[in-house]
């Protein structure tokens, strides 16, 4: 495994398209968080034609519901919940523009197909790693669905922030290149 | 008779939540020391070294070493000669949870479940309680993340799958879980008694030290076929491939109906976190 790829937010296609599973990348700047009541309620929104309460073109979204930020901290233990949960809503958003996602464990069939057609990648952040994966977020603040608390939109700005390329825009998957390559 | 308070209860309740979310047992950190060495996937030697990292960084900031500190499993051992005064037990192990997770600052993740509106004190707690002789109480909490719980499973499989079939239905349920319960994972298996005892002792079988073998030798060496089998899927650490995919197999049995064979399977993740202290 070679360097870490540098990301900037927000992402442009061409960046995007250069991915490949496997890669090891670091991202700065803007991502969202949401994950499930979020992404609910942001599909059905969509799904009413009506505008979404934050811009989510060339944006990544972090599936997390962070733990409570201490005082003098930005933000608590904040790692990567299952994304597989947010399959049903994820085409959707990626059609509406969005470039990324972060999670942890596999996507359904037809959401890898919507990253080839919209050009947009799957990264995973180590699961329960929320206490070292926190380190890099240097400012949180809530953006929209306060009412939700832990799964309320985040905007955080990140540093750094350590994930990998698990699904690419050319359909790739590293859970099944890895697991082929170590089972016996 | 002697006599246990139920506001020692809440404050050992509140103590144990905190603790069992920002310092990982020693039995897990030897673990991942094992399985960085026995990894052979250089990404998956990198995980083993965040996982340290990240539970060194939990233990000396205190913080929750994962976000999701999950539903408060409360397991009571309390003592048949022993008498709770001053109020209501389960209230008293609820307002530990309260209390734990609100000055602990951990994630309250329990909700409503047609609505979905967070409760937003994470109770009510889980407790199951077991009478025992003596006159102490055993309070053992079992914070239990969504992640991994989500990838558990009772099945109830006939006399005839037999031992292989045991195995089999265990292998292809940890490789259908993949990545999504946080690998390395450790896997609780209860086998018997009925529907609900399955489940409990599969449970019951992620608190026993890391590691440690059944007391029966027979369950012991099925527990050692299963992680190797387990290992052999490649799933490894975060599902990105290797050879460490459980830290460990843990097997509870016990016995069950002559018509049955019933089957738990309770993943937990690498956050495997438990804390317990006797009043």
């Amino acid at each position: 495994m070679g360097e870490a790829i540098r990301l900037q937010t927000p992402l442009q296609d061409a960046e995007v398209e250069k991915l490949r599973a496997g890669d090891k990348v670091l991202i700065t700047g803007v991502i969202l968080t949401g994950r499930d009541a979020a992404h609910k309620r942001l599909f059905d929104l969509l799904q009413a034609g009506k505008p979404l309460p934050v811009d989510i073109r060339g944006q990544i979204i972090y599936y997390v519901g962070p733990a409570p930020a201490k005082p003098g901290q930005p933000i608590g233990s904040a790692g990567p919940t299952t994304s597989g949960r947010m399959d049903v809503y994820s085409p959707k958003l990626m059609e509406m523009g969005l470039k990324g996602m972060i999670g942890k464990g596999m996507r359904k069939k037809d959401v890898v197909e919507a990253m080839k057609k919209y050009k947009a990648v799957y990264f995973a952040a180590t699961g329960g790693a929320g206490a070292l994966l926190a380190k890099a977020i240097k400012k949180a603040e809530v953006v929209a669905y306060e009412d939700l608390g832990p799964e309320a939109i985040n905007r955080l700005e990140v540093e750094d922030f350590p994930v990998i390329v698990v699904n690419d825009t050319l359909g790739n998957d590293l859970y099944k290149q890895g697991m082929e390559k170590y089972a016996r | 008779m002697r006599e246990i308070g139920v506001k020692t209860i809440t404050e050992t309740v509140k103590k144990l939540c905190i603790e069992a979310n920002l310092y990982l047992g020693e039995d897990v950190l030897k673990a991942f020391d094992r399985g960085e060495q026995a990894e052979e996937s250089a990404v998956g030697k990198e995980i083993f070294q965040q996982l340290k990292e990240n539970a060194r960084i939990a233990r000396e900031e205190q913080v929750a070493m994962c976000q999701d500190t999950g539903l408060a499993v409360v397991f009571v051992e309390l003592g048949q000669e022993a008498h709770i005064v001053g109020g209501d037990f389960n209230q008293a192990i609820h307002e530990g949870v309260r209390q734990g997770y609100k000055d602990g600052y951990l994630r309250k993740s329990a909700c409503h479940c047609f609505t979905r509106a967070n409760t937003k004190d994470n109770t009510p707690a889980i407790i199951h309680l077991d009478l025992v002789p003596g006159d102490k109480m055993k309070i053992t909490v079992a914070p239990k993340g969504g992640g991994s719980e989500n990838m558990s499973t009772v099945n109830m499989m006939t006399p005839s799958d037999g031992i292989e079939g045991i195995k089999k239905r265990v292998v292809e349920w940890v490789k259908q879980a993949g990545s999504n319960p946080c690998p390395p994972v450790v896997v609780g298996v209860g086998i018997g008694g009925t529907f609900e005892q399955a489940a409990l002792i599969a449970k019951k079988a992620l608190l026993r030290p890391l590691g440690e073998k059944n007391a029966d030798p027979q369950v012991a060496a099925l527990e050692e076929e299963l992680l190797a089998l387990v290992n052999n899927l490649g799933i490894g650490p975060q599902g990105l491939g290797g050879r460490i995919t459980a830290l460990a197999v843990h097997v509870n049995m016990i016995p069950c109906h002559i018509a049955s064979f019933p089957l738990a399977v309770n993943i937990n993740c690498h956050a495997h976190r438990h804390k317990e202290a006797v009043i």
